[in-house]
């Protein structure tokens, strides 16, 4: 890779107010180069990106495209300088197709819209990299990952030569991550230039070519060989400090505490559940394992009382489910997590207090004949706040204007402050960095201890083998196996994930 | 080149004067019409402002005229703050006049009369906005559009009931018989029209901030209208919530209409309103959905109209310009919401 990099930022510094998002960052991604941009959340990644898309102008520092300086005021500058973004949100029009997605903002030919050379220049992308879409679906008739293809087309579409990827397999299941990661590889084939943002160091092993980690909105060490460096010694230079793998002791599970005997749901979008039947005991932590859409989240709404099954029972520590509601499983002793924290978890508009107390605001810890108890609520607030060490201004600031991890302590902290009996947690590290997806788990594993039953539904499967006892395996609807720890693997969970289990 | 950035937060401040930038802003916009009408702006103003202001009696009449706009006002507080879009103030407010006027047409005691003249018309308020409510939770019907064509329907009972049926026998005027003298609501300043209803509408503020900051309903009210979803995932049944707080919001408006029939008109007529309820809108969103802000901002918007009536006699200004003003506030004020949100940056 002798050749010019696309290109390079020099010395890159942006401060907001007192915060240093970015200090004398140098990054250079050359053409056919997949660079992996690593660090913390807070660490300055987005803010970086954000510089060369045109979004923030730098205090200081320089921008160079092929080795020319440029100045990239806005979004427009940034495309004409041959920089694509894929952001971690969509920002698609979801009421019109693709095609019309892809020509929003192209001028057309004397006021009519050229569809036809789109159409060419659409075929000749997906011939290209593999990235097939159907030019008159509408948007809303895709799935995440196809949005995100689409996302990825429109770059191209407009002659992107670099393109910026924000965590973008946060949102998909593992099979499309292979068929994004092959898109990836053939445009760097083909000459682009590819950075790649991500918290999973595994995936950033196999896909890039470099890597750049920032810490504190400083390069905090680069990584020349990443197929070579273990995903440890990664993860230590993004934190600064050594890590120790949390500790899973024995343990010895006791009663049941929760039982689904034969569950079966209604379709209501996803995948419904078939006659799923699942005990967990006290004191230890089932994992529930699976391809995305296999179930997994109708299980998750089930037993959190969102969803009523069509037949089956269940029961929480021992008593029987009538009506599947949100209070009732709490009032039973259940704690939830939700797969989604911006949106099902927290209200992002009112102070953090009220999402914290949100699910327990009738119970009289937080309220009296119908009148709230303000001072208890803030109490609450700010006791949780510091055990949990929530890095926030206070318990009144916006709940959305905490990072992932910080939410996830808060909700974590509104759940178990309550002892909860059994844990569901859906999807409890997603979109987490290392230290505040260990914090998760150490308390998960503190809970084991205190003789929780606790049901992990995840994706990760390197983090259901670390932190389960037991692991049922999802496949259209049906548990169609459980593993103990001991027998566990990646592969032969690979196999029952792909319904070739044979002993279902 | 000017560009908007986003904030990382909004500086206490802004939120405080941002209404009366709004308001300023307004009063600079509406003089260019001013100037159009061959008056001066200076004069223009100066008598709107002595007209509502200028002595106690005008304060009187303006604090009159405030009333139903901070029931109105209280209203959409209320049901925006649920995302009940409720644009029917207007047509709840009209219901709660008529159904006041039929009670308090009803000889009976004084205050018995007044009480139930109260139940009756924030009863009817709130069946009016029963309806969109239910239209929504249960049929998903958008409830903008439902609550405003509302109006309309209640509107054209009203000028049914008062063609027909209540039409004055003598004078053939469509007008309703008047309620019994002793329903009349107490003039509370001898000389005046200051009436009781404006009294209790001043203090229904604090209690409507009170339901919504410090009950249990109005966390319910303030959660699910930010976020339905993490609503329902925490256990609030969102529909009972929304149907709730549109019924508090139709009874608040049907309460306007029954401050005007017990202590202005005393009777029905098809102009009891000159679009409260509308102005009930203008109102909420300039107090930034905050109850206790309602208050000022009634009473400036109710000085705005009073004024302008006066405006008009003294330079030949059309009136309309109220209702000028009131508009270029509603959008000076959702502008000025903008920079909240953003800040304006030059760059290079």
């Amino acid at each position: 890779m002798n050749s010019p990099p696309l290109i390079e930022m020099h010395a890159i510094s942006k401060s907001f107010g007192p915060v240093k998002a970015n200090e004398g960052v140098d990054l250079a991604v050359a053409p056919g180069e997949i660079l992996g941009l690593l660090g913390e959340n807070g660490a300055g990644k987005t803010t970086l990106m954000n510089i060369l898309f045109g979004a923030y102008q730098p205090d200081a520092g320089e921008i160079l495209v092929n080795g020319k300086p440029v100045s990239i005021r806005n979004s427009a500058d940034a495309l004409a300088a041959g920089i694509g973004m894929v952001h971690q949100h969509f920002h698609l029009a979801s009421r019109l197709t693709v095609l019309e997605n892809l020509l929003i903002g192209i001028p057309g030919k004397g006021g009519r819209l050229d569809r036809a050379g789109a159409l060419a220049r659409l075929d000749e992308i997906a011939r290209n990299y593999g990235l097939h879409l159907d030019p008159d679906q509408p948007v809303s008739a895709l799935s995440i990952g196809e949005q995100q293809r689409l996302e990825i087309i429109k770059a191209l579409f407009r002659r992107a030569r670099l393109l910026i990827l924000d965590e973008p397999t946060a949102v998909l299941a593992p099979s499309e991550v292979d068929g994004l990661f092959s898109a990836l590889r053939a445009m760097a084939a083909q000459g682009l230039g590819i950075i790649f943002i991500s918290h999973k160091l595994n995936e950033v092993r196999a896909l890039t070519h470099r890597c750049v980690v920032l810490r504190h909105g400083r390069v905090a060490g680069r990584v020349d060989v990443p197929a070579e460096t273990t995903a440890l010694e990664m993860a230590q230079l993004m934190c600064g400090h050594e890590i120790v793998p949390p500790e899973r002791g024995p343990s010895v599970p006791g009663e049941v505490v929760l039982s689904l005997d034969a569950v079966s749901t209604g379709g209501h979008g996803g995948m419904p559940l078939r006659e799923v039947t699942l005990a967990v005991r006290e004191g230890e932590i089932v994992g529930i394992a699976g391809v995305s859409g296999n179930g997994q989240r109708a299980l998750a709404d089930v037993v959190s009382g969102m969803l009523k099954p069509q037949s089956g029972t269940m029961e929480i520590a021992g008593k029987r489910v009538a009506a599947f509601t949100p209070r009732e499983v709490q009032a039973l002793g259940l704690g939830r997590i939700p797969e989604d924290r911006m949106t099902t978890g927290l209200v992002t508009n009112l102070p953090l207090a009220d999402s914290m107390v949100l699910p327990r605001i009738g119970t009289e810890a937080f309220s009296a004949k119908g009148l709230l108890k303000p001072g208890a609520i803030l109490a609450f607030a700010e006791e949780q706040i510091r055990a949990y060490d929530i890095r926030c201004p206070g318990p009144m600031v916006r709940a959305g204007a905490l990072s992932g991890g910080n939410l996830q302590k808060a909700l974590l902290a509104r759940e178990l402050a309550f002892d909860p009996k059994v844990l569901i947690a859906a999807q409890p590290t997603r979109g987490l960095d290392i230290g505040a997806a260990r914090f998760v788990h150490e308390k998960f594993l503190a809970l084991r201890a205190r003789r929780c039953g606790i049901v992990v539904v995840s994706e990760d499967l390197e983090e259901l083998l670390a932190l389960s006892d037991r692991i049922a395996v999802m496949y259209e609807g049906r548990i169609v196996g459980v593993l103990d720890s001991a027998e566990a693997s990646v592969s032969r969970l690979g196999m029952l994930m792909s319904g070739a289990g044979g002993n279902a | 080149m000017l560009r908007l950035e986003a904030r990382q937060r909004t500086p206490a401040w802004l939120n405080l004067t941002l209404p009366l930038v709004a308001i300023v802003v307004t009063l600079i916009l509406c003089s260019g019409l001013i100037v159009l009408a061959g008056a001066g702006v200076a004069d223009a103003y100066g008598v709107m402002f002595k007209a509502s202001l200028g002595d106690s009696y005008a304060i009187t009449e303006t604090l009159v005229r405030a009333a139903p706009m901070i029931f109105t006002g209280l209203a959409v507080t209320l049901a925006f703050r649920a995302k009940f879009w409720n644009i029917g103030a207007e047509g709840q407010l009209l219901a709660g006049a008529m159904a006041s006027c039929f009670v308090g047409a009803i000889p009976m005691p004084g205050p018995l009369a007044m009480l139930l003249m109260a139940i009756a018309g924030a009863a009817a308020g709130a069946a009016v906005a029963l309806i969109p409510a239910l239209l929504r939770v249960r049929l998903k019907v958008d409830d903008v559009v439902s609550s405003l064509l509302l109006n309309s329907v209640v509107f054209y009972i009203l000028m049914a009931l008062i063609e027909g049926p209540w039409k004055d026998p003598f004078s053939g005027y469509p007008i309703s018989p008047p309620i019994e003298d002793s329903a009349g609501l107490p003039v509370l300043i001898e000389g005046t029209r200051l009436h009781l209803g404006v009294l209790v509408a001043v203090l229904a503020a604090p209690l409507v901030w009170l339901l919504i900051s410090r009950t249990v309903l109005g966390f319910r009210i303030r959660v699910t209208g930010e976020n339905p979803e993490a609503a329902r995932y925490g256990g609030i049944d969102v529909q009972r919530v929304i149907v709730v707080a549109a019924l508090l919001s139709g009874a608040l408006a049907g309460l306007a209409g029954v401050g005007e029939v017990g202590g202005v008109h005393f009777q029905v007529m098809s102009d009891i309103s000159p679009g409260y309820g509308y102005s009930g809108i203008v109102i909420a969103m300039l107090a930034r959905l905050n109850p206790l802000g309602v208050v000022p901002v009634a009473i400036f918007l109710a000085a705005v109209m009073t004024g302008a009536e006066a405006m008009s006699r003294a330079t030949g200004v059309p009136a309309f310009l109220s209702d000028v003003i009131q508009g270029t506030a509603l959008l000076a004020m959702l502008v000025a919401l903008l920079f909240t949100a953003y800040r304006v940056r030059r760059s290079a």
